[in-house]
């Protein structure tokens, strides 16, 4: 019995065949599970493990590594405040201040109504929009306090929920179909293409050699 | 006065707002690279790459030509490309996925071919939500209209692209950290050697590992010819290449420069570049290849924008970041702030790196907050030179990855520079700008 939705569990399975080995789905297949439960539940973990054929300790172990992943509860936004350096210079330290005040909440914490968790991010890669926010991954280009807030009151409203989906990185990348080119045929192509760049290069070589006699 | 008469070759459709999409991309010259090379030999393919002298755009600077050679023997299994781009103030990456995700594919696909590859990954960070969205459309678009797949556009070659997303964490842009991403375990780098993925790659196999920039320069040079990248530039900086300019300049961005004809002057003041800084202020420092290099002050600003150019003044182009500071800004806390940067990002595994950020840290935070003391400046360096001894340029390494002897570099500069600076945080008792 799975755990996940019907929908999930498929794309979970199309994930894993997309890899020469089970185990590198393991980060889509944590989105995946991210997506399904808000956060990795301890269900979530357990069917990860049985898709990768490895324990829940080895899938915890792995996604505690990585800073996207949430091994407990977490708001329904979360919200990431850079304050790497061009936001540091930009003002950054003080929008993640700001936050923390609007959000009623601290730094790693979620707010009291669940709906937010604020976290301090490293650089988002978006520093000519310094200071940068995300909101479940998406940027919401807002950098002073006032638009910070104006964004706030929007999710809370539902304005955005178009633009900011809830949890779930991998929620709009849908790839149409899955792998198209068999095994054996990989092999039996790339045998051939070698065996006529080596003819290739050896003429060239008796070319050059035949040259040389001259 | 800057030079800015070379072509564009990765951001040429910079100012279209549906860049990303099939239709524009098919318009302006798409897939017409991927047709001529599939009628070349994937040899040839890459001997243009070769002319064109191609350095890798990811940080390191190693010639992408160089780099497919080491396994033009032997069966390649397979290419990876990396999109983990989180150096600090970096952001060209994030502009091509987003911006021109078809040219990166068919870029892909044209390595792909040259290699003899069958599946490719790209690893995109998964901060990049809609980067992840658009590159899987690309890669949609390409399987709907035979670009991918089995015999792609009627030819002998087929080629299957994954798109992989990370899951946050700095250290898999370090490739052999990468790789073991891809495989589904923790980012830790790997021990070397073997020094190249090229010999032992992704699950032992012989694997290439190129930059999403150095990708995306592939359908240009096959359309133009390697010769006419390599006519770009000067002596091993061939070609164009985009700089990622931030900080405290009135127009930060990402522009797409030929390399060497420019200086970083040219880039922070230019009013087509950066328009310089705001009114009033001043340039007190700058770094001018991510956090990783060590900074420049006003003295370098006539340096060449060029791999070898900046090398040569000991620090590096790396990987096409300038971070500009004002005179308004404090030095120490900026450099608090890219310790605290490290510290968080250091992976575990080697002791002067996971320890050294850290105790770095600490000492960086207490100098800015409150509680420095004049000894700390020498422990500072003692600090730097258990991690990297020496402080030379190109650091010495005591740790498994580069990620280590990256620390030094920010706190090394600032302490030389603005010695001044620390000592007045001390007698303050922290930062006298807060």
């Amino acid at each position: 019995m799975s755990h996940f939705r019907t929908d999930i569990r498929q794309r979970a399975e199309e994930l894993v065949a997309l890899y020469p080995r089970k185990r590198s789905a393991m980060l889509p297949l944590l989105h995946l599970a991210q997506e399904h439960d808000g956060y990795l539940s301890d269900e979530g973990i357990a069917e990860v493990a049985a898709l990768t054929d490895t324990t829940p300790a080895d899938v915890r172990g792995t996604a505690s590594f990585y800073d996207m992943f949430h091994l407990e509860p977490v708001g329904q936004y979360v919200v990431g405040v850079c304050t790497n350096i061009a936001c540091l210079l930009a003002g950054g330290e003080e929008l993640l201040e700001h936050a923390s005040r609007t959000l009623d909440c601290a730094v790693g914490a979620t707010s009291s109504d669940e709906m937010f968790t604020l976290e301090e991010t490293e650089c988002l890669a978006d520093c000519n929009l310094a200071p940068c926010v995300q909101v479940n991954h998406r940027y919401v280009r807002t950098t002073t306090p006032a638009s910070f807030d104006a964004m706030i009151a929007d999710l809370r409203d539902g304005r955005l929920d178009h633009e900011v989906p809830s949890h779930g990185t991998l929620i709009r990348v849908k790839r149409q179909g899955g792998l198209r080119v068999a095994k054996d045929e990989i092999a039996a192509e790339r045998a051939q293409a070698l065996a006529a760049r080596t003819a290739r290069a050896d003429a060239a070589a008796a070319a050059a050699a035949a040259q040389e006699k001259k | 006065m800057a030079t800015l008469d070379a072509p564009r070759i990765v951001s040429s459709r910079r100012d279209m707002a549906d860049s990303f999409t099939w239709v524009r991309y098919l318009e302006t010259g798409g897939y017409n690279a991927l047709r001529k090379a599939l009628s070349m030999f994937p040899e040839d393919v890459a001997a243009q790459v070769d002319a064109a002298s191609l350095l890798g755009r990811g940080g390191a600077g190693f010639p992408a030509g160089r780099k497919w050679s080491m396994l033009r023997r032997s069966a390649i299994s397979y290419l990876v490309v990396n999109g983990d781009e989180s150096e600090p103030a970096t952001f060209k990456d994030h502009y091509l996925v987003e911006r021109d995700p078809h040219q990166l594919v068919e870029g892909v696909i044209i390595a792909a071919y040259a290699l003899q590859v069958t599946q490719a990954f790209i690893f995109l960070r998964g901060e990049f939500a809609l980067g992840l969205e658009r590159v899987q459309q690309a890669l949609n678009d390409a399987y709907a209209h035979g670009a991918l797949g089995s015999k792609i556009f009627g030819s002998d070659f087929s080629l299957d692209v994954v798109v992989h997303p990370g899951a946050g964490a700095y250290i898999c842009g370090e490739e052999t950290s990468l790789l073991e991403s891809l495989e589904g375990k923790r980012g830790f780098p790997r021990i070397k050697p073997p020094f190249f993925p090229a010999v032992t790659g992704l699950y032992g196999e012989p694997t290439v590992v190129n930059n999403v920039e150095t990708m995306s320069n592939l359908p240009w040079i096959i359309n133009n010819g390697g010769a006419a990248f390599a006519a770009l530039g000067a002596g091993r900086s061939t070609g164009t290449r985009l700089f990622a300019l931030a900080g405290n300049v009135k127009n930060p961005g990402v522009f797409e420069l030929e390399m060497v004809k420019n200086t970083f002057r040219d880039i922070i003041f230019d009013p087509a570049l950066g328009g310089g800084l705001a009114e009033g202020r001043s340039l007190k420092a700058f770094i001018p290849g991510g956090v990783s290099a060590p900074w420049f002050g006003p003295d370098q600003l006539d340096t060449p924008l060029g791999q070898d150019e900046v090398g040569a003044l000991g620090s590096m182009l790396g990987s096409g970041s300038i971070v500009v500071m004002d005179d308004a800004s404090c030095v120490v806390r900026a450099t608090w702030r890219i310790t605290k940067f490290f510290s968080r990002e250091s992976c575990g595994q080697c002791t002067p790196c996971r320890e050294g950020s850290g105790w770095i840290e600490r000492v960086m935070y207490r100098l800015e907050h409150g509680g420095g003391r004049m000894e700390d400046l020498d422990l500072l360096l003692d600090l730097c030179d258990n991690i990297a001894p020496g402080l030379s340029w190109p650091p010495q390494q005591t740790t498994i990855c580069v990620l280590g002897p990256s620390i030094p570099s920010s706190v090394h500069s600032a302490l030389s520079m603005f010695r001044d600076d620390f000592v007045a945080h001390v007698n303050h008792g922290g930062c006298p700008h807060a």
